[in-house]
């Protein structure tokens, strides 16, 4: 019996949620839930709040669903799931800065995104007005005699987002690293609540700019499905195109920027030539460099034209021959191998109970991909692989971007060989108007994992309450493990084989 | 490998092929670059990046500056690790509340003469992020000398703008 049946069996099925089940449940049947995650029978994919309920999105790995568990928290309180599966600990941490909801029994009481600077506590719930000084923040202790610290960030020594990591080191050694984020917290959930459906979509496609297709790709979905209404044939197929050139874009940079993260910067230059042809081929074929708003709930706001098409074609071909060459370099060079072959290994076990999405996930032997266990369109009428690898280091990230890279080119040329005519987009305003207080949940393959997008539909064109996570969440408190005895020197390396997105994470 | 180093060394550079609107700006650029850096701080600009909430979009941009097509440093700008060794800040972001300290105590490190420069609509105090996270702009929390808008702002634009900003010290000087 697969889960979502059994879960259907002890709770209620919320019949205004469009996509999967989603099933008010009680207490107990929550807390069942919470030991069904722990004990690794289905994934965690997020927790969240909407002030009222609390939802836990579960995916069924062998069924390929997804499933949302909801527990009504009258008297402000749910238990806590973290207690029992520690990827659920910093959704609870969120939920409770926000929200003011308890969790009970928590392991983790700190404040995760409330700096103490918001001027309010708890502003998505029962705000309280408050002094803004800042809160202070216990780091976790390591101990032992030689033991020293250092505290880097928010303002990092490149051009890269803020977050304060602090590193318990023995010598060169780490020994703990922990994270502190939150810096790039905008209230993402709190401006969405209420927002018009085209402002919510912009807001969407801003929760993680590197993903801006994927992420504003499964808000529309969200919204379509919750509306039940589809894009036209044409836009799904673009929407991947989209999708695929945003992978191959964001593939090539991290390729780059991991070897010169370990001083190679040749593969650099020309990984960042690469990158630059893609973006000014997405400029040239949809209008905008990283295609911001190009996806919009109903299809997409840009046709390609024949040139654009043609464009990608070359590009694609251009790709395809050179990319092979810097490969072999990367292969065939000692001293690069030897800074990402065994460094910052994360352990299958890990991965597997985090749900890791993406290349983090996949460079560990899990190799879930939404686009093929959710075969959402076009993608259940596509020819692709799912690489996987299992060593876990550095060098399997690297490599699981440039398989994939390989797998988009084809994926992009299958789509523009079958691309229909006809409309790009369809109006969306009755079906919303007869649709309001209706849900959905949608998953979308990004370049970086799986993003999940729940909404709920307002009056008016409205977004009453939407909820992105960002595939970050579920790999941060990875690095954390995978640094663990590496030297200090070679973080920016993992750091930079991850590459988790702070402001997808912060919302 | 060899073989990449020796397509490099024959075929022509990137930076020439691109498109001619481009060149024609980036030309420029150089040229006016050279004028007015040279007279305010000598040869070179040293740019401190800084975000302050953004959605990551401005950065993957700003980093643009740096491959073959922009080549950033041709116009003797360069990016800085620290503050401390910083002539311009870029900023990007909405400034979030909890990145304003971290802004302020950046802005205070920088040694003067100093710039800065709100980079994207966020910077520039657009109201998409609003509410209780945000102070909403950079110019709120400290003086800005120039705004480059755009959502992202396009690598060309930036290094417009960093010329603008030049010129405008060159002025003060
Ligand atoms: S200006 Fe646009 S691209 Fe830049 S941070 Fe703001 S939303 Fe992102």
């Amino acid at each position: 019996m697969s889960f979502a049946t059994t879960l259907l069996e002890l709770g209620a099925r919320i019949d205004a949620h469009q996509t999967g089940p989603r099933v008010a449940v009680d207490r107990e049947v929550w807390w069942r839930v919470a030991l069904e995650v722990a004990q690794g029978n289905v994934t965690l994919l997020a927790l969240w709040s909407d002030g009222r309920d609390v939802h836990m999105a579960v995916l069924d790995e062998v069924e390929g669903e997804v499933s949302v568990v909801s527990l009504a928290c009258p008297n402000g309180r749910f238990p806590s799931v973290g207690r029992t599966h520690p990827p659920a600990v910093r959704f609870e941490r969120a939920i409770v800065d926000l929200y003011g909801l308890v969790a009970e029994e928590a392991t983790d009481m700190r404040p995760w995104l409330d700096h103490g600077r918001w001027g309010v506590r708890h502003p998505l719930g029962a705000a309280k007005p408050d002094a803004a000084a800042g809160l202070p923040y216990a780091f976790l202790p390591a101990e032992g005699p030689p033991l020293h610290q250092i505290p880097v960030g928010p303002v990092h020594a490149g051009i890269i987002e803020p977050g304060h990591f602090r590193f318990h080191a023995n010598g060169e050694t780490v020994v703990r690293l922990e994270e502190r984020l939150g810096y790039v917290h905008k209230g993402i959930d709190g401006l969405m609540r209420g927002a018009p459906i085209a402002r919510a979509a912009l807001l969407a496609g801003r929760v993680s700019g590197d993903s801006t297709v994927a992420i504003a790709l499964a808000f529309a979905r969200a919204v379509e499905a919750a509306a039940g209404v589809e894009a036209p044939p044409r836009a799904q197929i673009l929407r991947a195109v989209m999708a695929e050139l945003e992978r191959v874009a964001n593939h090539l940079g991290d390729f780059g920027a991991i070897c010169n993260d370990a001083s190679f910067s040749l593969i650099l230059a020309h990984c960042g030539a690469l990158r630059e042809q893609v973006l000014r081929c997405a400029n040239a074929g949809f209008g905008h460099r990283l295609m911001m708003d190009r996806v919009i709930p109903g299809g997409i706001a840009r046709n390609l034209d024949e040139q654009g098409a043609a464009n990608i074609r070359a590009l694609v071909a251009h790709i395809r021959r050179y990319l092979p060459h810097l490969v072999r370099v990367y292969d065939n060079s000692a001293s690069l191998q030897d800074r990402t072959v065994t460094t910052g290994i994360l352990k299958p076990e890990l991965a597997r109970q985090y749900g890791a999405g993406g290349y983090v996930g996949r460079a560990s032997g899990r190799a879930f991909d939404a686009r093929r266990t959710l075969a959402y369109p076009p993608y259940d009428t596509l020819r692709f692989e799912v690489p996987a690898r299992t060593a876990g280091d550095v060098d399997a990230r690297v490599w699981v971007r440039i398989d994939e890279i390989t797998q988009s080119l084809s994926i992009i040329e299958q789509c523009l060989e079958k691309l229909p005519n006809g409309p790009i987009a369809i109006a969306m305003d009755a079906a919303l108007a007869a649709a309001v207080g209706q849900e959905a949940t949608t998953l979308v393959e990004g370049f970086r994992g799986d993003v999940l997008a729940w909404v709920r539909l307002g009056p008016s064109g409205t977004i009453a309450n939407a909820y992105i996570r960002d595939p970050s969440w579920l790999q941060w408190p990875l690095l954390e493990a995978a640094i663990e005895g590496n030297i200090v020197a070679d973080f920016p390396l993992c750091n930079k084989s991850f590459n988790c997105s702070y402001s997808g994470h912060d919302l | 490998m060899r073989r990449l180093l020796i397509e490099g060394l024959l075929k022509a550079p990137l930076t020439e092929a691109r498109p001619r609107d481009d060149d024609a700006m980036l030309a420029e650029l150089a040229e006016r670059l050279q004028k007015s850096v040279r007279r305010a701080l000598g040869h070179s600009l040293s740019i401190r990046q800084v975000d302050a909430g953004s959605c990551n979009a401005c950065e993957l941009e700003i980093h643009a500056l740096s491959n073959v097509y922009y080549d950033l440093e041709r116009f003797g700008l360069r990016f800085v690790a620290s503050p401390r060794h910083a002539d311009v800040l870029l900023v990007t972001g909405p400034v979030t509340k909890n990145m304003r300290e971290a802004l302020e105590r950046t802005y205070n490190a920088t040694p003067n003469p100093k710039w800065v420069v709100a980079a994207g609509n966020c910077a520039c105090g657009d109201d998409l992020f609003g509410g209780y996270a945000n102070v909403g702009g950079v110019e709120k929390v400290i003086p800005v000398d120039l705004h480059i808008r755009g959502c992202p702002p396009t690598p060309t634009a930036l290094l417009q703008g960093l010329v603008a900003l030049m010129e405008r010290a060159a002025a003060q000087s």
